[in-house]
Formats: C-alpha cells, structure tokens, sequence
C-alpha cells in the first residue's frame, strides 16, 4: 500500500500525511498471532532473498533450468499468479455491473488479492531474468521497447497497467470511506469497466505469450486463452474463498455467506468449463497422434521411459475432478468444510495444471527432439517461496489497513466514526 | 567507406528525438568524466579505470543507436575487458555487412560423415564458453528424417552403418521468430540477413529461445567457461567477442571472418567438403549453383521461418 500512495498523493484531497501514519500503525499494530504471522512472511522473504542473492552473483546456474527447458518454476508460477489477479473480475462484475450490494462490501479484498497477485507475477518474472541490471532497457523512450511485436512487452504493458488500474480504484475508495463519505459512481466507475476488461486482457495476453511460439506445438493452441481464463476463474474464486473466510475469523470485517456462494458457484462452473477444455485438448491431441502430440504424450503418459511430469498432472485432474464434484453437488458445497477442501484441491490443482503441466511440457521434447526432465531445485523452490511471502505480506498489511477503514472504526481526524458497515449487517 | 555503412546501419527512425539526443549528452559527459577519471588514478596498463568502465557498462547503449565514437569507445572498453578478466590481447571490430551480400548455408547430407570438426572448431573460433555448442550434429536413421528419432549424443566410430549425419546450427531466418519475441530488441536480422545479438543489450528473458523452432539459441547460466589461453583474439561486437553471464548467444556465420570474405569456421574445417557457404544475391557463387541445380530442403519449412540454410544430397 505505502508503494502506491506518493503517486497518488496530488490527486487525492486528503489529509494524505495523516491517512499514511493510520494506516502504518494498523499494520503495525496486532496481537501475537499477527506478528507470528508477519514474522513468518518476513523470515520467508528473508530466506527467499538470500537465495536470490546467491542467484545473482553465480546466475541462473543455480537453477535447474537448461537450454533444453529454458524457463522453469518462476515462469509457471508466474502463469498462474496473472490468473489469480485476473480473478478479481469475478467479484467486480457482480458488485459493479450487477449491483450487488453483498459482493460491494468485499470487493475491496478482491483488488487487494489482484494486487498482491500482479506484484507476485511481476518478481516471478524479474527474477526469471538473467541481467535484471538492465531492466530499464524496457523503458521507452532511454530503452528501446519492442511493442507491439513481441508478446513480452504486451504483458509488460498489461500487467503493469492493471496494477496501476487496480491501486487507482482501491485507493480512491478507500480514501473516500476514510473521509466518511460513498465513494461517487461516476469517478470510479469508468476505471472499473475498464479494469474489468484489462483482467481478461491481462490472461489473454499471458496466453498468447505461449501460444505465440509455433515451434512449440503444444502452446500453439487457440484454445489456450479460454483456457487459461477458465482455469484461473477456479483458482481465484477458490482463494478467495479462502482468504475471506479467514478474514472473517480474524476481524469483525462482514463476509456475507451469499459472497461466498457466489465465489462457489463461480468456481464451480469454472472447473466444469476447464475440465471440458482439457477433454477436448485431450481429444484433438490424441485422436490422432501428431509428432506435435509428443509434448502432450510426455505429460499424461511419459516419453520413452520419461515420466517426471506424469504423476503430477493425473494427481492435478484427479484435485480438479474432486473439487468439480463437491462444487457441482450441492449439498456437499452447502458444507463449509467440503468446499473449503474443494477450493484447497483447485487451488493445488490449478496450480500444477496451468503451471509445471503447462509451462514445463512446451520444452519436452525440445524443437530439435532432445528429451531433457526438469524439475525445481531448492534455490527455485526457495525463490519462489520469498516472492509468496512478499505477495502474502503485501496483502496482510493491506488489509490489515483497509478492514478498520471498511469497518467505519477509522476515520480522519473530525470526521464521526459512525457509518460502520460492519455493525449494520 | 566505414562511416558510411555506419550510417546504414543506423535505425533512422530512433535517431534525432530529443530525449535521445539528451541521454546521449549525458552519456558523453558520463564517458569524458569515465575517461578522465581513469587517466588520474593509478593508470593501470590497460587504460581505463574499473569503476568508469562498470558505470559506462551499464549506461552502455543499444548498438544500432551508438554514433561512431561511441562504438569505439564501447570496442575500447570490450578490449579492456578481456584484458582485465582473461589477461588476453584481443581486437574487437564492428565490421559491417558488404553491400549487396545475403549469406546462406547448404550442407551437403551425403557427404557428412559425422565427424564433429565443424562443431569443435565453431566452439575455437567464437570463444565458445566450453559447455555450448552452436553446431549439433544429429545422427539420423537412413530412411527417416525425425529429428526425435535421431542422436543428438551419438558416441564411437562414425559413420555408423545405417545411418547418415545431420548438422543444425542457427537456419538465420529470413522471418526469425527469437527477433519478434525480444521485448527490447536485442536481437535482429542485420544486411546481410544474419540475425544477431547485442550481448551488452540482451535482458535474459530467454522468450527467443521459446520462440526459436530449431533450438539455436544458447544461455549463459553462468560465466562463460572460456579458457584464457585459447581465447581466439579476432573478434567481433555482434559475434565471437567474449560474453557476459545472463544472456543469449548464437551463431552468427563467423561475422568476423565472413564479412572480411573468409568462410566460417565451421566450413574450413569440414574435412568431408559437405559445406557449401556462400553470397545468395551473388548469381555465380556456388551456393546459387547448389539452389539452382540440387533438389534441396529446409528444416520445417512448414512453420514460415524461411530458414537460409538448405540441407541437400548427392544424385
């Protein structure tokens, strides 16, 4: 949050010193169990750092990618992270476009997840590079920026853009709630429609990024954006239910149980549309087999006694299997603790399917026929975890901010704490 | 002469804007300060100071949009690099292409016995780090043209009976996908059609090395594994000059030989005349005579990439 208020600071006509010193001392003001919490999220990012460091000074040497599998764990965490920040839409549509006044109160929670998710997928990336020294070779204008020809610099522009869309419109509203007054339709609502079709746009974009490539036959499907956006209205929704019903644990912020079924829901139909798209993958690649099936048969079922990958995927459709399922049934959904295992099955499963099962099959045979295995090292691995920390620790103390100002409980200096959203319901 | 291809191979379209020209101001003064600064301290043999040097590395601009005396001082710079890190004299040139020169490769399948001549001495001529090759010879089944059926590690006496030797390097497309996908366009296909990296540009993303069909892009993971005492000296800024970590490499038809009229490396070396180098526009030369006369074929041609490396055989 405090990386996004200084650009914010001329538009916004709030004691804007006095809004940043409330909102430093929500976050570093919380009882045992939220410094155990945020300790752990530092000592991650700390262990994360040094591994990066390690990264830094000897290269990407420490990772296990190869020429053969030139991208590796960063790049498909990095996949399903654009996801997840897209996700955020499955809240923002029904609060905006559908005015539902339920769905209105947690819409905020949902910006913050898509920007925790955007920055994640930023690092991922950054970290993925081999000379992050020359980053600014991206800036136009002193760098030299290949848009539009190449997809990377889509995404750069994409991703980039909805982060900005997104702490635009959490900032404004959260402003306005901490002055005590609604925040005004017509400011908002413009930057909302626009960051509603940005969502779509920042997946789209992820997926032509691989399916761009038509050397690599198994990206090269027309199908991969459905897809993608698809599976990430799984993986999203399922955080989220997760996350709000924490929230609702921990602090008096109201979650509606009708939020939650519309996640569910979502979620839901999400998963049948992804299990359908995998099906008719699945067919086309299979039916008959084509030297560019080769990819597909190392996935599911290995490549000349190659079969790194096998278990995860099947374990993967197995989790998505189970969850459709328990979402689809619903008296088994109407159980708090089924579908909350539901949502940890997506989550897990939607993670590896659109991850390690998508990126890492792409370089498997490579273009020339090699068949070289991959899989994460500690470094990667530990990497990765750094960067998840620092996501996690984005949205604990964004939150952490926001809730009392959502709640009324915070407000500027003479304005009357009354109002409280969370005493109405 | 030299300036004048200079000019050509400037990007016309990136050149006289003013937030350019105002970098560029600063980057000089940044240089005459580098400069300065290295001619005060203790003046160390190979000129130059390390801190000036790390600075005008950094700052070090995209290689089409370099005026003439920046390219020499970045050569100068490059020099003093590899003395500092290998303790080894080299010439780094930026020659540029001939006009009216396009090159292209065919590589004559029956005759390839599968030595691997060709691939040890690209590895010499361009400062290979030791781990990367840009040549890979596949050992193919007769009767069979899959390339994932084919060795790429094949071991003992060649040839073997049954089979025959397919040598892949960079096809230098006329259509290269890796030049699409560089996000910031360290990567392009120069006059003379052969497609190259600006070392000192290049990110690390490696998307041209998911975009590329024929897998002839190499990273460097770490430092290069370049033994000083077989650093090959002639060298050049768009090829064999010795790379830094966290970028991608590939083979570039021996720009410092073929653009002096040599053949590359790889050719010379062939002991079996399989490879056939040579001037696409020029109608005489015998690559010309190889495409007029041969029935010959590309490595997925299906895909668009209209590779300038065509595979022919005898009879």
């Amino acid at each position: 949050m405090s990386e996004a208020m200084p650009e914010q600071q001329t538009r916004a006509p709030l004691p804007f010193g006095r809004f940043l010193l409330d909102g430093l001392r929500q976050m570093l003001r919380g009882n045992a169990a939220y410094w155990a919490w945020v300790t752990l999220l530092l000592a991650l990012i700390g262990i994360g750092g040094w591994y990066y460091y390690l990264q830094l000074s000897q290269g990407l040497v420490t990772t296990n990618m190869t020429n053969q599998v030139s991208w590796g764990f960063y790049i498909a965490n990095f996949t399903f992270l654009v996801g997840v920040a897209a996700a955020a839409v499955m809240l923002a549509i029904p609060a905006y476009i559908f005015h539902r006044d339920d769905i209105k109160t947690v819409v905020l929670m949902g910006d913050t997840m898509a920007i925790s998710a955007v920055i994640m997928a930023i690092l991922f990336v950054v970290v993925d590079l081999g000379r992050p020294d020359r980053i600014w070779h991206l800036l136009p204008g002193i760098g030299r920026f290949n848009f539009p020809e190449s997809m990377l610099a889509w995404d750069v522009v994409v991703l980039n853009g909805y982060l900005l869309l997104n702490l635009v419109i959490s900032f404004y509203i959260i402003s306005c709630h901490y002055r005590g007054c609604e925040p005004k339709l017509r400011f908002y609502f413009p930057f909302v429609v626009v960051a509603i079709f940005w969502a779509i746009s920042i997946h789209t974009v992820t997926a032509f990024l691989f399916s761009a490539n038509h050397g690599r036959e198994y990206w090269h499907h027309a199908i991969l954006a459905p897809r993608f956006i698809a599976s990430a209205f799984c993986s999203g929704p399922a955080l989220m239910i997760l996350g709000l019903q924490i929230i609702r644990r921990i602090s008096n912020y109201p979650i509606p149980w009708s939020v939650i079924n519309h996640l569910a829901i979502v979620m839901t139909v999400s998963l049948q549309i992804t299990l359908f798209f995998v099906a008719a993958e699945l067919f086309t690649e299979f039916y008959n087999e084509s030297e560019g099936a080769m990819s597909g048969h190392y996935l599911f079922l290995g490549l000349n006694g190659h079969d790194a990958l096998v278990p995860w995927i099947w374990s993967a459709l197995a989790m998505l299997g189970v969850a459709t399922l328990i979402g689809t049934i619903h008296p088994l959904r109407r159980k708090v603790m089924l579908l909350n295992i539901a949502c940890v099955l997506t989550v897990i499963g939607v993670w590896i399917e659109k991850g390690m099962g998508f990126v890492i099959p792409g370089f498997v045979p490579s273009t020339i026929g090699e068949i070289h295995e991959y899989a994460p090292n500690l470094h990667e691995v530990m990497v990765s975890l750094g960067i998840w920390g620092i996501g996690l620790l984005i949205f604990t103390l964004m939150a952490k901010a926001a809730i009392p100002i959502e709640c009324g409980e915070l407000r500027a200096p003479g304005v009357k704490a009354g109002k409280n959203i969370c005493a109405t319901d | 002469m030299s300036d004048k291809s200079n000019d050509q191979r400037r990007d016309p379209g990136a050149d006289p804007q003013p937030t350019d020209l105002a970098r560029r101001r600063f980057l000089q003064r940044l240089g005459v300060t580098a400069l300065a600064a290295g001619a005060t301290a203790s003046a160390p043999a190979w000129g130059g100071s390390t801190l000036g040097d790390a600075f005008a590395d950094f700052f070090q601009d995209h290689y089409q949009r370099m005026d003439a005396d920046e390219v020499k001082e970045t050569l100068a710079r490059i020099e003093r690099k590899a003395k500092r890190r290998y303790g080894v004299d080299i010439d780094c040139k930026d020659t540029p292409a001939i006009p009216g020169v396009v090159f292209g490769y065919a590589i004559n399948i029956s005759k390839c016995r599968g030595y691997r001549d060709c691939v040890h001495a690209c590895v010499e001529e361009n400062n290979l780090s030791r781990d990367t090759q840009y040549i890979r010879v596949v050992e193919m089944h007769h009767g069979s043209l899959n390339l994932h059926e084919g060795d790429h590690y094949y071991q003992g006496t060649v040839p073997e009976p049954g089979k025959y030797y397919l040598p892949m390097q960079c096809m230098q497309c006329d259509n290269p996908p890796c030049v699409k996908a560089c996000p910031v366009e360290a990567t392009w296909m120069e006059q003379d059609g052969v497609v190259v990296v600006d070392y000192d540009w290049c990110i690390g993303c490696r998307y041209c090395m998911a975009a590329c069909p024929y897998q002839a892009r190499h990273f460097n993971w770490g430092d290069p594994d370049l033994p000083p005492g077989e650093i090959n000296p002639d060298t050049h800024f768009l090829g064999n000059r010795p790379r830094p970590k966290g970028v991608v490499e590939k083979c570039h038809f021996c720009l410092q030989r073929t653009r002096e009229g040599r053949m590359p490396a790889c050719q010379e070396a062939c002991p079996t005349g399989a490879r056939i180098f040579g001037n696409l526009l020029d109608p005489n030369s015998e690559i010309r005579y190889v495409l007029e006369n041969r029935a010959v074929f590309r490595l997925k041609e299906e895909l668009g990439t209209e590779p300038k490396f065509w595979y022919f055989r005898d009879v």
